[in-house]
């Protein structure tokens, strides 16, 4: 036996006398990559930062500094940028401002400023400040629906339905947002199926785009890749996008699962503002530097100006006195 | 959106919320639970070996020093968690890094756990008779796949640095002692820029025909993505089977999760993480360090894939060592769950 003969059975003895918790040195059978699908060459990001990450901010932001962040990100390179909400400031006080907000920005040609809607009554109040395209917030679970908006899943597609007819009679095009499809802080697990049928309903009610959300960042790239073959069997991939909340430090990988099952349009927040109301102390939205630093990497076109993308989130940082959630930013800044 | 407070109060503890999704707690051995079946027919590898370097190259990048008695505290704690792998010290210069200082001390000190292996770097004969008269079973010899890394870090050429490492596995074989060979560098320097996987491979191969069992290929300045990272794995795989593979990926940029569900989806089955994410880049000041052990756990656990490690266990190590250096965690899952 040869000296490297000798090695391996040297090797081969020494794994036998090492526990069994070692078996994974056993050499792995073949393991084909099915979900290894080719990329998308584009990336859609649709920058949630000034709306859901600000949202999520202790500090109510001045409006000044609202419109200054939101006209960097469109200086940015960035397509959609979902300004503002026009909902009760009574719930969402840092949105109190709407009107100013979608009045006061620049809009800059071929950027679309969606704002989100919960009802009629704020679709309307929109319209007249402006707004050429909306959003409408579902969930998948009932829990959470009745804790967040008071009433039942079938209660809000009505409540959806008059603001997607008044919108289809303005020409003002509708995103659909489907909360909790990876799981909800109420009622824990959430089955692939109910998500697919609350993405279905919002579709077939003239929603151009599903925007499917892990609110509280518990999802892991397996619960992403079912819930989105279920979802995939009623709405077609091009309609649809993920929206990844890092609370767990998951949302790049969910992110990538996504992409690898043929989603091309991806929510972010610039420098990963928002905290999570359901985990104090926690991270909330995926960081758009830190998507864009991978998408580029895998030559995947955004579109983005990371250096400009980098100053808006500097920018926004420092009114917040805040640090930045994005790894890229916190690399790349020398403080 | 919503009543915020009242929502926090009638949400999930995330005990709970753990226990319903992640699958969490001592795994059973030999049994075949539906997760896991999941994970075979889905193409990942059912059983992931986690290496942990918080002792060596999380505190290593720390700047405050640690007490001896805390670094040893610490890895016996690490011990209770289920991990198998834990990287203990390094026998380098104090001179060099004077957070290794005590590696003796240390090495002496811990409790070593049946089951659990602990190895130490070696970068050289020397370090290698002092590891071994200290007590070390098992060595790691730091290979790069860049001439300038190799020569600003250790002060010699790859071939030079071969040269060593030859006569330290050499060394090691003969004792019975297992040898694992890092590269460094495998998807970036931080001085030469894009490094070619062609690289990565010449090295690895020369690390691995001198007789090491292992090789963690390193993402040192956590510049990858998954696509760098799957043309590196896929020039590597060519000549050394993926049983005898690891990566070991920096979160510098956000990419380390990303990075290792692409080594995962390839074959890759043996991690390297540090608890805490401990360890910052010596290269970008500021930045984040290694990928942290309890994010990489929750993201396996999710999968159905098993590590034989307990989350709660590991928190509470990460959580022991944040502590002792005064610092905040840089594990997601961490902040998370301690502020809940």
């Amino acid at each position: 036996m040869g000296c490297r003969g000798a090695c391996w059975a040297k090797m081969a003895a020494m794994r036998k006398a090492l526990p069994q918790r070692l078996v994974g040195l056993k050499f792995l059978r073949a393991v084909s990559t099915p979900s290894m699908g080719a990329l998308p060459k584009r990336v859609k990001i649709v920058e949630v930062g000034p709306r859901d990450g600000l949202q999520n901010e202790k500090d109510v932001v001045p409006t000044p500094v609202k419109i200054k962040l939101i006209d960097m990100l469109s200086e940015a390179g960035l397509s959609v940028i979902e300004a503002t909400s026009f909902v009760s400031p009574k719930w969402v006080p840092q949105m109190a401002d709407h009107t100013e907000v979608l009045k006061g920005i620049q809009k800059f040609p071929g950027i679309n400023y969606p704002v989100l809607v919960p009802n009629l009554k704020g679709f309307e109040a929109a319209v007249a400040a402006g707004a050429k395209e909306v959003a409408v917030f579902g969930a998948a679970s009932e829990l959470f629906m009745k804790k967040n908006i008071n009433c039942s899943i079938e209660e809000s597609f009505q409540r959806f339905d008059a603001v997607l007819k008044a919108a289809r009679s303005a020409s003002i095009s509708v995103r659909g947002y489907v909360s909790c499809a990876l799981g909800c802080p109420y009622e824990g697990k959430i089955s692939p199926a109910k998500v697919a049928e609350v993405t279905k309903k919002l579709y077939s009610m003239g929603c151009y785009e599903i925007s499917l959300g892990d609110t509280t960042g518990v999802g892991t790239p397996g619960i992403m890749k079912d819930m989105l073959s279920a979802v995939m069997q009623e709405v077609p991939p091009a309609a649809l996008a993920v929206h990844c909340h890092d609370t767990y430090g998951q949302a790049l990988a969910n992110t990538l699962m996504a992409l690898q099952m043929g989603v091309s349009v991806v929510d972010s927040s610039v420098a990963g503002l928002g905290g999570c109301p359901y985990a104090q102390g926690a991270s909330g939205n995926l960081a758009t530097e830190d998507l864009v630093y991978m998408l580029e990497g895998l030559g995947i076109h955004t579109g983005v100006n990371l250096q400009k993308l980098l100053e808006a989130g500097n920018f926004i940082c420092q009114a917040l006195n805040r640090k930045t959630g994005s790894k890229v930013a916190q690399a790349t800044c020398k403080l | 959106m919503g009543n915020v407070p009242s929502a926090v109060k009638h949400c999930l503890s995330y005990q709970q919320l753990l226990r319903e999704h992640l699958w969490i707690g001592d795994s059973v051995a030999g049994a075949l639970d539906p997760a896991q079946e999941t994970s075979q027919s889905s193409g990942l590898p059912a059983f992931v070996k986690i290496v942990e370097v918080g002792p060596r190259d999380g505190l290593q990048n720390e700047k405050v020093i640690v007490p001896t008695d805390i670094k040893i505290e610490f890895i016996n704690r690490l011990s209770q968690t289920g991990l198998s792998v834990i990287e203990v010290t390094s026998f380098v210069s104090s001179r060099w890094v004077p957070q290794m200082a005590d590696h003796t001390e240390v090495m002496k000190g811990i409790h070593q756990y049946p089951g659990v292996r602990y190895p130490v770097l070696t970068p050289n004969l020397q370090g290698f008779q002092r590891a071994v008269a200290a007590g070390a079973t098992e060595i790691s010899v730091f290979g790069a796949a860049s001439e300038s890394f190799s020569k600003k870090n250790i002060n010699c050429s790859i071939e030079e640095s071969m040269g060593k490492f030859e006569e330290v596995v050499k060394s090691a074989r003969h004792m019975n002692i297992p040898a694992r060979g890092y590269v460094s560098c495998a998807l970036g320097c931080p001085y030469e820029g894009s490094i070619t996987p062609q690289k990565v491979t010449e090295v690895s191969k020369r690390l691995y025909g001198m007789g090491c069992y292992e090789i963690s290929l390193g993402d040192t300045i956590g510049v990858g993505t998954p696509g760098s990272m799957k043309r590196m794995l896929e020039s590597v795989m060519k000549e050394i089977p993926p049983g005898a593979l690891a990566v070991h990926c920096h979160d510098t940029y956000g990419q380390a999760l990303a990075n290792i569900l692409t080594a995962l989806q390839m074959g890759i089955n043996v991690v390297d993480s540090a608890v805490s994410g401990l360890g910052g880049c010596p290269y970008a000041k500021g930045a984040s360090g290694n990928v942290a052990t309890e994010d990489l756990i929750y993201m396996l656990n999710g999968l159905g894939l098993n590590t034989g490690v307990n989350l709660h266990k590991v928190m509470e190590a990460g959580d022991f060592i944040c502590k002792a250096v005064n610092k905040t965690t840089n594990s997601k899952v961490a902040r998370a769950s301690f502020n809940a």
